[in-house]
């Protein structure tokens, strides 16, 4: 355990200590700021542009950070053979690759919960309120980004950082239209075109399920069934890709 | 008692290119380094060295046979924690300095931070970093990150100490330093098995050596057996001889080259020496110098090549 999470800390650090985190995060602030230019130019429901953009920044920044810092998380390590020194010592594998997504699942945590202060304060400042109903879609915002990050690790643990990074890409794409995919295989009336995109319903991850956004600004009501099996169905989702990782990285040869 | 490190029939194949075309790295190694040596594995580039010692250390896997750390089934992740390894050409997080990098390294042993605090202190001393642990590694030479390296080995303590190609890249002085390391080690009662392609290092450290070639070894034993204490060859040097009178004694010896006013003739049999002499001084001659000529391990890893190519 203390080496899964010495390897976790040293994760954090790289992270935090890589200039390109702060980059992205400067970008996520400016896509706020923007926002309430844009709000002085809405009709109608003010405010909620405010909070629509907010949540879509740290959405959208948390994946790239997931994909950015995750597709290079195990290839950086074998590439410069940093991990030769760690794996000679009595260190499993599954208990590297558990570190590492503990590493990167600490710094989105410390990333969303930055963003998400910024945006509070904006709120404030800007409307003079505090409105909680956000908290929900920020959690399963980080509940979305913690699944992309363990796709990113699964790619890397077997391919290069480019190839990990649009397969990781493609699948957030795909998982945003699981249900049109189930649905247009259901309308099609062909049998085995039905079976096979029910298939790939239930393979590609459906993060549709974490996207609680608009239920958020506009304030509609959740079921708190929901938001569990969310939760379930991303904890479920993120063991059966680590633990295939793991198997990937189990027979690796690092020559 | 049972020994450092024990392999039995190891053997590796490494999968390549677009058919999968099968080349074998290392093949049925069954070795014993006893405990409390230091055993120099020797061979050229590309002879299995690294193969090995990934092996050993769990980086890779083998095709067959098996191998043990001190009784200890290298499958067994446990086998690791009386182990210390150096990679080759070392290279560690950049963006970590090099007292965080020996606390994470000893974290990673389960060890406290009182007990990384002693250690850490008493290895800085051992390699000469003391002063450079707050500096980034990104900004450490490469003498440095041999010798961090050797630090972070040396972190759990271990009874066995595996070094890869430790001495390459470095002056002079740093081959020096590493060398010094290695002796302590080895008076401290540790075993060391370190992989060189340059003989000269061996032989100024190692008590046993391994020669592999292709991937076989090829002979092991005590570095004074392994090497022949017959005189391979003398080389004498004379002067005041005229060229026409040097051609009399080509029937004796194995080469002559012309110096400076002088000759350099190498004589592969000791007994032509004495005639050469008497000759020199028939023809008034004066000799410069007599130098023999023993076998080097330079020599035996020579033969040993051109054996496996013919």
């Amino acid at each position: 355990m203390k080496a899964i999470r010495a390897i976790a800390v040293n994760t954090f650090k790289e992270a935090v200590r890589n200039k390109i985190l702060y980059s992205l995060i400067f970008f996520a602030f400016s896509m706020m700021l923007i926002s309430l230019v844009l709000d002085q130019a809405t009709v109608g429901q003010r405010n909620k542009i405010i909070k629509d953009m907010g949540l879509g920044s740290i959405n959208l920044f948390g994946v790239i950070i997931a994909i950015v810092v995750g597709i290079n998380l195990v290839y950086k390590e074998i590439e410069k053979r940093t991990i030769y020194p760690l794996l000679a010592k009595p260190v499993k594998r599954s208990h590297f690759l558990i570190g590492k997504y503990f590493g990167i699942l600490l710094t989105l945590a410390v990333e969303t919960l930055l963003m998400s202060v910024f945006l509070f304060l904006l709120i404030l400042v800007y409307e003079g309120t505090f409105d909680p109903f956000l908290l929900i879609a920020l959690f399963t915002i980080f509940i979305e980004v913690s699944v992309i990050s363990a796709l990113a690790i699964f790619f890397s643990s077997f391919s290069t950082p480019f190839l990990s990074g649009m397969f990781t890409f493609a699948l957030y794409v795909i998982g945003h239209l699981t249900e049109y995919l189930k649905k247009f295989g259901a309308d099609s009336g062909n049998a085995l075109l039905e079976w096979v995109t029910t298939f790939l319903y239930y393979l590609l991850p459906n993060l549709e399920r974490f996207n609680m956004k608009e239920a958020a600004v506009y304030h509609l009501p959740v079921e708190s069934g929901r938001i569990l099996l969310s939760v379930t169905y991303g904890l479920f989702y993120i063991a059966t890709v680590m633990l295939l990782s793991i198997l990937c990285f189990d027979r690796r040869d690092f020559k | 008692m049972t020994p450092a490190i024990e392999t039995k029939h190891l053997t590796k194949t490494f999968r390549s290119g677009f058919f999968m075309k099968e080349k074998c790295a290392l093949s049925d190694l069954s070795l014993t380094v006893e405990h409390g040596t230091v055993f120099g594995f020797l061979g050229p580039n590309g002879a299995g060295k690294t193969t090995t010692l990934k092996l050993l250390t769990g980086l890779i896997q083998a095709t067959s046979g098996e191998a043990f750390i001190f009784g200890k089934s290298i499958q067994d992740v446990s086998a690791r924690s009386k182990l210390g390894f150096l990679p080759e050409r070392p290279y560690f997080y950049e963006y970590l300095t090099g007292l965080e990098f020996l606390h994470f390294c000893g974290e990673l042993f389960g060890m406290g931070l009182e007990a990384r605090r002693k250690k850490i202190e008493t290895l800085l001393d051992l390699v000469q970093l003391k002063g450079s642990e707050q500096i980034p590694l990104g900004r450490y030479s490469k003498g440095m990150l041999q010798r961090v390296g050797l630090a972070q080995a040396l972190i759990n303590d271990p009874d066995l100490v595996i070094l890869d190609e430790p001495m390459s890249g470095l002056d002079p002085i740093g081959r020096k330093e590493v060398r010094d390391i290695i002796l302590r080690l080895k008076e401290e009662g540790k075993t060391v098995f370190f992989s060189t392609h340059v003989l000269s290092d061996a032989e100024m450290i190692c008590d046993q050596a391994g020669i592999i070639i292709n991937g076989r070894l090829r002979s092991v034993g005590l570095l004074g057996t392994l090497l022949d204490p017959k005189i391979r060859s003398i080389e004498v040097t004379v002067k005041g001889i005229s060229q026409e009178k040097i051609q009399a004694i080509k029937p004796i010896a194995d080469s002559i080259r012309a110096g400076d006013q002088s000759y350099h003739i190498t004589l592969t049999e000791e007994e032509q020496l004495p005639k050469l002499i008497a000759w020199t001084q028939k023809e008034s001659g004066e000799i410069l110098s007599i130098i023999p000529r023993k076998e080097t391990l330079e020599d035996i890893f020579l033969d040993e090549i051109n054996e496996a190519k013919s």
